[in-house]
């Protein structure tokens, strides 16, 4: 097991790699980082060849990679094109508000999810399931950035016609309000609902099929034949097998999540990851993208190992070579 | 039930037995049939996924609405009361109204949102079709190399496909987008293709590596047969299944993924018009509810469509492969 996580870790150091490659690769051909210069009259064709051997931008790509990466690595990831500064203050900032709001809202799916999950497998083709069956499906089309604006909308208006505040809908605070308080909240309450409905959909549709799996296995049989309470098989047998799958999905759903934090955090104006990202990106801030690209690789690639590893070790039937 | 059966039930499912268990048996029992004055009707495994999936009636019903969908926008420049540029200086801004067929109401310059929406749809469409059609040529190239020739061919586009689906998606598309786009639906349909094909490339893979032990294509191979005529005329019609199943589910996935670049801004840009940009125009007009809430159906409409039929399909093409379902 030892030997199969070291072997697993890295290995995840070439994926790494590759991935950062292929990001900074794809950015760099399609992109000038001198475009801004150029479209300014001051600089005159000299001093732009001149800043071009400078930053060594006529170098082939496979050695401007190992100049990015080393600046990444050295210089807390590199420097913004927009600010001149490190990228890694200004991510550090918005990392710890994408982490509330994707941690609870992650938490409320969780939870959720599999309560509704294994009630729905236990009572399949009742009322209830049937419910929560068409619900799913519906939050598997529904597209992130609608659910969000619809919320918003609706919360605008209720605002607009009668002048009550019950949840705000762009920003993070309040002037003089910090991340743990009620203001917070009310921030928060619109953006951890999107995301949580997004994931909700996932989680409770795998774990209901997770359970549909395992309840009429014959451990679970046994367990009714030796005269055991159905409830007490269904939490203690069924139940803790269904949810081992359930893990690897949570995980692996972890780029999906961020893709779902960039819309909801644009759309409700937060200051985080993705509203950095896309804040970034609409400047042609190259450098900052790709940094910011690298840095969620890394946690995209982590929570895949994360996957792997924990697969193995809640699944004792599972055995590595 | 599209055909009329002349024989009774026990009779057709011996038949039909026999029509799937193979050749000898099959023909056994067509012998006894004829015996008894039967007649045979011979059934294709398409005549029984077609019954199979017919009988799926939430799926056939999705198969009507998203046709119908479809049909409109491709028709949007005949359907459409207005062109989707078309300022109307009466109707400013205004609500749905029936008066001048401004039935999804105007935005903030007056043109038709309901003509928007179909032209919208014709957008939608085209990227769907196009990147499920692409990323699934992608795909069976890549997994069926890969599955056939297997040894070191097999491993690298393994490592390649396998690091294509590591990269976070919606932030490397939209990276890519910006930068590639344009704005251009035909560039961001082609960006969109060369991302999605990494599923495809699993299923196929894993499907011919098992294909290609089998003896008829040993026996293609005696005859002298060529490695692409074995894989593409004997070993992908045995592999269709999941290839039509998941190029359904990619048109939805591709819609979706197309919708939040162009919400973002870094999709379709205007003057094509696109749902997700559509959807964008309502969130700096909260009190215009409609210019958020009938392209943002639309699109919820067509993905739930695509997604119902691609589950029908899943069932009557591909049964050892069950999928999340109802």
């Amino acid at each position: 097991m030892i030997t199969y996580i070291i072997r697993r870790i890295l290995y995840s150091i070439p994926v790494l790699l590759a991935a950062s490659f292929l990001i900074f690769s794809l950015i760099s051909l399609s992109s000038d980082p001198l475009a801004q210069l150029r479209a300014n009259p001051k600089f005159s064709p000299d001093t732009l060849a001149h800043l071009r051997v400078h930053f060594q931008l006529n170098r082939p790509i496979p050695v401007r990679y190992v100049y990015w990466l080393k600046n990444f690595v050295l210089h807390k990831g590199g420097d913004s094109l927009l600010t001149n500064h490190a990228i890694w203050p200004d991510i550090q900032r918005v990392m710890g508000h994408t982490a509330q709001l994707v941690l609870i809202s992650e938490l409320l799916a969780i939870l959720l999810g599999v309560a509704i999950g294994v009630y729905s497998a236990v009572r399949q083709y009742s009322f209830f399931d049937y419910t929560f069956t068409t619900l799913s499906f519906l939050g598997f089309a529904m597209p992130v950035f609608l659910l969000a604006l619809l919320l918003q909308i609706a919360f605008t208006d209720v605002y607009l016609h009668w002048h009550v505040r019950i949840f705000y809908t762009s920003g993070l605070n309040n002037p003089g309000q910090g991340t743990w308080s009620l203001d917070r909240l009310q921030h928060l309450a619109l953006p951890i609902v999107t995301l949580c409905v997004i994931s909700f959909a996932l989680y409770s549709r795998f774990m209901r099929a997770s359970m549909l799996d395992v309840i009429n296995s014959d451990y679970a049989r046994t367990a009714r034949a030796k005269g055991v309470p159905e409830w007490k098989v269904i939490m203690r047998h069924v139940f803790r097998n269904a949810l081992i799958p359930l893990v690897t999905v949570i995980a692996l759903n972890v780029g999906a999540v961020l893709g779902g934090a960039i819309i909801t955090e644009t759309v409700f104006s937060l200051d985080g990851m993705g509203f950095y990202f896309v804040d970034r990106l609409s400047h042609d801030d190259l450098y900052a993208v790709m940094g910011w690209l690298m840095i969620t690789s890394v946690f995209v690639i982590a929570f895949n190992l994360i996957a792997d590893v924990l697969y193995g070790f809640l699944d004792p039937r599972i055995r590595y070579a | 039930m599209p055909e009329t059966q002349p024989s009774s039930t026990p009779v057709a499912a011996a038949a039909a037995g026999g029509g799937l268990l193979g050749s000898t048996d099959g023909a056994a029992a067509a012998e006894g049939l004829y015996e008894h004055g039967l007649e045979v009707k011979a059934r294709s495994q398409w005549a029984y996924a077609r019954k199979r999936f017919l009988r799926h009636r939430l799926a056939v019903a999705s198969l009507i609405v998203v046709t119908a969908i479809f049909l409109t926008g491709a028709l949007a420049g005949v359907i459409a009361p207005h062109s989707y540029s078309q300022i109307d200086l009466n109707y400013f801004f205004h609500a749905p109204t029936v008066k001048n067929a401004h039935y999804f109401g105007t935005d903030q310059l007056g043109r038709d949102y309901f003509s928007r929406v179909i032209y919208g749809i014709r957008t939608s469409e085209k990227v769907g079709l196009v990147v499920a059609l692409l990323s699934s040529v992608i795909g069976l190239l890549v997994g069926g190399i890969a599955g056939y020739f297997g040894g070191w061919i097999d491993n690298i586009l393994m490592r390649i496909t396998d690091l294509v689906l590591t990269l976070p998606a919606l932030p490397v598309l939209l990276t890519a987008a910006a930068l590639l786009g344009q704005g251009n639906e035909w560039r961001v349909t082609l960006i969109l293709a060369f991302f999605f094909w990494t599923p495809l490339a699993r299923i196929i893979r894993g499907s011919f590596l098992s294909l290609r032990e089998k003896e008829y294509v040993e026996a293609a191979k005696a005859v002298g047969a060529g490695d692409f005529r074995i894989m593409f005329r004997h070993m992908l019609p045995n592999s269709l299944g999941p290839i039509v199943v998941n190029g359904t589910l990619t048109v939805g996935t591709a819609i979706l993924v197309e919708a939040a670049l162009s919400f973002l801004g870094f999709g379709i840009q205007p003057p094509t018009p696109a749902l997700g940009a559509l959807v964008n125009e309502g969130q700096d007009n909260p009190q215009a509810w409609w210019l958020t809430v009938f392209p943002g159906l639309t699109v919820v409409l067509i993905v739930l469509c695509v997604n119902f039929v691609g589950d029908g399909l899943r069932d009557a093409l591909d049964p050892t492969q069950r999928r999340v379902r109802a």
